[in-house]
């Protein structure tokens, strides 16, 4: 076991006005596992998060859903525990967990009150490392994914969404993790435990945790609990070639949905923040330019919104609006038009109210160690390390109207994935392919 | 953690639980006023007033406020419920000041014609938008028809008619009747400079005058009924249920949650086991909302068309059960852990304890600390989990099912069509 002490970044706690930035401590396992952890004084909570390199990405193309139904399996039985018990002991320690499935990995996090984190890390480590799989769950487990994915076929805007990303990324980073029913059904017992003896492993995990937390009882009990797990070989990716692409989908629904997407810089890029920081101008806030213009000047529809989406190696902006029908082609005309307009650059004033509500959610994300036992965690799996929240505080005052404007100038929003559903089709706007 | 209160010669009251340790906080103003206020000629009003006042005031143009906010870095909102119309921020403690002169200046809209109609066209999207989704605005047709005559049927939301019928001058006669200092109060929690707190909402809001402002909280008698409404477009059966449970300012609302808890938390409790984890039903669960003079058991579940008979028995099962044999105090143990944790994580922002502090203060004018509801829930007994299930039955309901399904049948099927 190697450690690497002292912590990655260190800062001397100051007094006064400003809250004190916590101390982030990393560890890497011989096998692999990271360890990122960031103690606050003044919470009362401690939160988990393992990021287990267990995406939809590595699904084969002909068991499409298989790394959901992997998640679901792995909660129904653990070690010593079965599915109750596995539910009950977590719930008397306090336990508030979810689990989520995205394109490169799966999600398991926690929260309890601090003196319960020690026996819920322990349930943890049988979880990911001894899930009893059981076969006789299988049927149970496939029909919770498939409900799961005919629920979206009752929410637009999800769909839409999937939709878009699905026409946007190149396969395999652009999947809905919930596959789609032939596949989900073709899935057997040997499939779900195949998947999990190479995908739930050392290499490639991190663990992040954060709250009322000591760092030396942390790392000797992550030692303890994962430093024999042995890293293996992981599966390979494989892509389908052709993406079928429709600019429209029929649905006979009261409003159109509208969803464009285009290229940006991912978030270990060193651009991010400027393409965050444009990104914020157009989509962030009631005072955002979406907002503003088709919102507020023209009453066009009461959702609009935009948001970097970035993943390791690529990231796009998704644009989103809803509106009734037979206002849909304004709105189509309208967003596009802010969309190149931002390509023309955005001004100190729009950059200097985006800065405060970005300083104030950085140290707002210290009130909760969820937030920041997730932040830690997904900073390591993009960076290889974690910066302090006023490293990236740091970042953001950095910014500047002419920094951003440089990176909108070489890199315009363009070459759009438009994707339109509700009655009728809408016409594109030029220069949109 | 101090609580401290004031109340201006006007009837204003503030409140606020002051933390020296928070990084943040949150202040809100929260206007007595909500659906449950409202007539039929005015249905919808309160949550488009909400709109409105973002629109402007005699110092602000809508752009002015929207900017305002985000200069000064706020997580900023507002909502409105059945008896409740909120606006609120989330701030630094450097932008207290900034921030409560900027909501109390939402407080007096202009309510500005050319502003009502762009913004009307909002609304309506607002509600076609949730027409579209499940369930259907479902919610809507179940409190009406569980409420009938009570003042907490009526829908927050309104219809696309109800909202076009609306005048700027009937919203401004509202609102004249409604947002007075007696009728409002602020709260706030987390970093609070109270002394600071009081001078400024005293120099902005004394001069405001008083509105008598009045409230019907007549309780909501159980009954049973169903019906089931034909939606071929959804690709699956919603289910939906109301009950009677205790309200706002009931000392058994504790043992509400705990039971709802046990019968239909999202994880772990009687309906998860038997309904979710066996893959039966996408979702299924048990909720207790409360309100003054009133409360609710609110089921939610959806599934496939042809599981929906199954699944509304299953439910039917799991109440009766509840009701004929109780449940355990191993049951009850593990319900408390979860519900104390709950209360404990949430406590740690200063937003969600302004909802806390302030949502106490609104329905029975008091103050209450995070040690005092885990006291209450740890008190809950047995006793008195069995109390309330003999007390508000939860087999006495009101079903509604959307979805594409035609022969849903009701459970039991003695139950009549309201």
């Amino acid at each position: 076991m190697k450690r690497f002490c002292p912590p990655l970044a260190f800062l001397t706690p100051r007094t006064g006005e400003t809250p004190v930035t916590p101390t982030i401590f990393t560890h890497i396992f011989d096998n692999g596992l990271a360890l990122v952890a960031e103690p606050s004084e003044g919470a009362e909570s401690a939160a988990f998060t393992f990021l287990v390199p267990a995406g939809c990405s590595y699904d084969p193309p002909n068991r499409a859903g298989l790394a959901g139904l992997v998640c679901e399996m792995t909660i129904r039985g653990c070690g010593t525990r079965d599915s109750r018990s596995f539910v009950h002991d977590l719930e008397i320690l306090g336990v508030e967990r979810g689990e989520s499935v995205g394109i490169a990995l799966a999600s398991y996090s926690g929260a309890t009150i601090h003196d319960h984190l020690a026996e819920a890390l322990d349930i943890y480590a049988d979880l990911l490392r001894r899930p009893r799989l059981p076969a006789d769950q299988l049927e149970a487990s496939r029909q919770v994914c498939l409900l799961e994915l005919a629920s979206i076929d009752d929410d637009p805007v999800h769909k839409l969404m999937l939709e878009l990303r699905r026409q946007h990324y190149p396969d395999p980073w652009g999947r809905n993790s919930h596959g789609n029913v032939d596949t989900l059904n073709q899935i057997t017992i040997g499939d779900i435990t195949r998947f999990h003896a190479s995908q739930f492993q050392p290499n490639g995990t991190i663990v992040g945790v954060a709250g009322k937390i000591e760092w030396p009882a942390v790392v000797d009990q992550i030692g303890e609990l994962f430093g024999d797990w042995e890293p293996v070989k992981g599966m390979a990716l494989e892509t389908t070639e052709n993406i079928e692409c429709v600019r429209h989908l029929e649905m006979p629904s009261n409003q159109t949905q509208i969803g464009i997407a285009y290229s940006s810089v991912p978030y270990r890029h060193p651009d991010y923040f400027q393409a965050w920081g444009a990104v914020g101008v157009l989509g962030g806030g009631m005072s955002a330019r979406l907002f503003t213009e088709v919102r507020e000047r023209r009453g066009l529809c009461y959702s609009v919104q935009a948001s970097l989406n970035t993943q390791r190696d690529r990231a796009a902006v998704l644009c989103y609006a809803g509106t009734t029908s037979d206002r849909a082609q304004e709105t189509l005309d309208v967003l596009h038009q802010e969309l190149v307009r931002l390509g023309q650059g955005i001004r100190a004033d729009e950059l200097s109210r985006l800065k405060a509500r970005i300083k104030s959610s950085l140290i707002m994300q210290q009130e909760s160690s969820s937030a920041r036992s997730g932040a830690i965690a997904h900073e390591w799996y993009h960076l290889g390390r974690a910066r302090t929240l006023d490293e990236i505080s740091r970042l953001v005052d950095n910014l500047s109207a002419e920094s951003i404007n440089a990176f909108l100038a070489a890199h315009p929003p363009k070459d759009f994935t438009v994707l339109t559903m509700g009655p009728e089709p809408l016409e594109l706007p030029r220069a949109v392919s | 953690m101090q609580f401290r209160n004031h109340r201006l010669k006007n009837g204003l009251e503030i409140v606020a639980e002051c933390n020296d340790q928070a990084h943040s906080l949150a202040v809100g103003f929260f206007v007595r006023t909500g659906a449950r206020d409202e007539n039929d000629s005015i249905t919808g009003v309160s949550h488009f007033l909400e709109h409105m006042a973002f629109k402007g005031t005699p110092l602000r143009s809508a752009d002015d406020v929207n900017r305002a906010f985000d200069e000064m870095g706020a997580h900023h909102n507002a909502f409105t419920s059945e008896e409740s119309t909120v606006y609120f921020a989330a701030i630094l403690p450097e932008m207290q000041p900034a921030s409560v002169e900027l909501l109390a200046d939402l407080m007096r809209p202009s309510l500005r014609k050319e502003d009502f109609d762009t913004e009307k066209e909002v609304i309506i999207e607002e509600i076609r938008m949730y027409e579209d989704q499940p369930p259907y605005r479902a919610d809507d047709i179940l409190k009406a028809r569980y409420f009938k005559e009570h003042p907490l049927s009526r829908s927050v939301l309104g219809t696309v008619a109800s909202i076009q019928g609306l005048s700027v001058g009937q919203m401004q006669d509202y609102f004249a009747d409604r947002y007075g200092p007696d009728n409002i109060f602020v709260a706030a929690a987390g970093r609070v400079d109270f002394d600071r707190l009081i001078e400024q909402v005293t120099g902005l809001c004394d001069h405001w005058p008083a509105v008598h402002a009045r409230r019907e909280t007549p309780p909501a008698p159980a009954h049973r009924g169903f019906e089931s409404i034909h939606r071929a477009s959804s690709s699956q059966q919603y289910i939906l249920q109301m009950a009677a449970a205790p309200a706002s300012a009931d000392k058994d609302r504790f043992a509400a949650k705990l039971v709802a808890t046990i019968l239909g938390d999202d994880s772990g409790s009687r309906m998860y086991w038997d309904l979710v984890d066996s893959g039966i039903a996408e979702q299924a669960s048990l909720g207790h909302s409360e309100y003054q003079g009133a409360g609710l058991f609110y089921a939610w579940s959806c599934c496939a068309p042809d599981r929906a008979n199954s699944v509304l028995a299953s439910i039917h099962a799991i109440y009766q059960a509840a009701e004929e044999s109780g449940i355990t105090q191993q049951e009850l143990a593990q319900a408390k852990s979860k519900v104390k944790a709950r209360v404990v994580l949430g406590s740690e922002r200063p937003r969600n304890r302004l909802f806390s502090v302030g949502g106490n203060w609104l329905s029975c004018r008091e103050y209450r600390s995070v040690a005092d509801d885990l006291q209450d829930i740890e008190n809950v007994t047995l006793d008195e989990v069995h109390e309330l299930l003999a007390k508000y039955p939860l087999s006495i309901n009101t079903t509604l099912t959307i979805g594409p399904s035609r022969d849903i049948r009701p459970v039991p099927s003695t139950a009549q069509i309201a």
